[in-house]
């Protein structure tokens, strides 16, 4: 296994498609709830727990193997918005497209072929990295740092905040990934033995209606 | 690119020139360049004068709106579910260049929905001068730029100037204006570009377009040759 495969696949510049979403901050900028650093810590902190925790243990059980399908229908039922299950499908397709190009590999064929239009990004994820020779921990991290991360990056753009602010908000968040990666793998390798059934199903509501919101903006800058 | 190689599954990975049947993909055209130079009349104009003989579908790169798509729409120059517009993220060079995979989603889309298609245009959203797009989105790309937008940006070059397979300076009639020397665009143009041809233009006059028609045309020769 490549320490630096995780490096690739973390990376803010991988191509999937994750710069034109804003992880439900626009909605939140538009609404005055970020509107600082502050305030996009306590943001950022709210979906780590709550949307964040769901996906890196999804994540997390797609690397152990987990049937994608059985995860797939597992993220759909804990994703209620429309508006997010097509944004996870849509984000889900462009990474299968750079997972299948970067890492070939017959279960990411096998994934394409089940769901052409895409399968929940988290699923595909935890396949990507498992094609990358990187275990459930890997694909984890990937899923719950990339939760803070865009949201992070959308402000900088939103409300001109101060890009060390925003990267010093990661920073400040990284003892908490951490404890939500560990809980998402404990989780994820009883759903291995156990089913998707004990998966958390923890959700945001305001990030639920929010995106439904968003979703019907004639003018936006993010797409989700 | 890997021209001559199938990948298993439904969706080629890359800029296969084929698609998951076997059968040849469409040509795929990107049109760069300023904010306001005239990127979409010019899609808007090549559609009126290839719809009748090429099967074609547009593909819009808005910075933040579905404007361009709309105008497209409002215009009727094609049926709408043969234009679809891709969201950017505030970053339009981004969506042709660095993560191309949401424009080679609706281009694949179009194909499958609409298809079989000759030719699909990818309009980005106005941006700076060095955008480019990126060859595994893209077969050639058009840059436009108009004499409005001042007559000294051939001489300042930058990768859309020099390297765009075709330059076109849009808003030839509005030359006298504004002040621009349009012999002296023309040399600074060439002087950047060498070979690389350059198309002079102005949609206000009748069939304004044709020389990039014509560009086109000869392009989809190559590429179905």
């Amino acid at each position: 296994m490549s320490r630096a495969a995780l490096l690739v696949l973390a990376d803010g510049r991988f191509p999937a498609g994750g710069h034109a979403h804003s992880g439900g901050a626009e909605a939140a900028v538009r609404a005055g709830r970020i509107t600082d650093a502050p305030s996009l810590e306590e943001f950022c902190r709210g979906r780590l727990h709550t949307g964040g925790a769901v996906t890196a243990a999804l994540a997390a059980a797609a690397a152990l193997d987990a049937d994608p399908g059985e995860l797939d229908r597992a993220a759909d039922a804990r994703t209620p918005s429309p508006a997010l299950r097509a944004a996870a499908r849509r984000l889900g397709r462009q990474l299968m497209r750079a997972a299948r190009a970067t890492w070939p590999h017959p279960e990411l064929d096998a994934l394409a072929r089940r769901f052409p239009k895409g399968a929940h990004q988290p699923v595909v994820l935890g396949l990507a990295a498992r094609a990358a020779g990187l275990g459930p921990e890997d694909a984890a991290y990937c899923s719950a740092y990339e939760g803070v991360s865009g949201p992070a990056t959308a402000v900088v753009r939103l409300l001109s905040l101060d890009p060390f602010d925003a990267t010093a908000v990661l920073a400040r968040l990284a003892p908490e990934v951490d404890r939500v990666v560990q809980d998402a793998v404990d989780v994820a390798r009883r759903a291995v033995s156990e089913g998707p059934d004990v998966l958390p199903a923890r959700s945001a509501p305001l990030l639920e209606t929010g995106a439904e919101a968003h979703a019907t903006w004639p003018v936006r800058l993010f797409a989700s | 690119m890997h021209l001559d190689h199938h990948h298993d599954g439904p969706a080629a990975v890359s800029a296969d020139a084929h698609r998951p049947d076997g059968t040849r993909r469409a040509l795929r055209i990107g049109l760069g360049g300023p904010v306001g130079s005239g990127k979409t009349a010019t899609v808007a104009a090549l559609c009126r004068a290839l719809r009748e003989e090429l099967s074609l579908a547009v593909v819009t790169n808005d910075i933040y709106t579905r404007e361009d798509a709309e105008f497209l729409l409002r215009e009727a120059v094609l049926p709408p579910e043969r234009i679809s517009a891709v969201e950017t993220g505030a970053c339009p060079h981004t969506a042709i260049r660095d993560d191309i995979s949401a424009n080679l989603e609706a281009v694949e889309d179009l194909e499958d929905e609409v298809g079989p298609l000759d030719l699909v245009l990818v309009e980005s959203g106005g941006d700076n001068l060095t955008a480019t797009f990126s060859k595994g989105l893209v077969d050639a790309q058009i840059f436009v730029i108009d004499v409005a937008g001042g007559d000294d940006i051939p001489r300042k070059g930058g990768p859309g100037v020099s390297t765009a397979d075709l330059l076109v300076v849009n808003k030839t009639d509005l030359a006298p204006y504004v002040g621009s020397d349009l012999a002296r665009m023309a040399a600074d143009a060439k002087a950047q570009r060498g070979e690389l041809p350059v198309v002079l233009q102005s949609l206000r006059s009748e069939d304004g377009v044709r020389d990039v028609a014509d560009w086109v045309r000869a392009r989809l020769a190559a590429w179905t040759a």
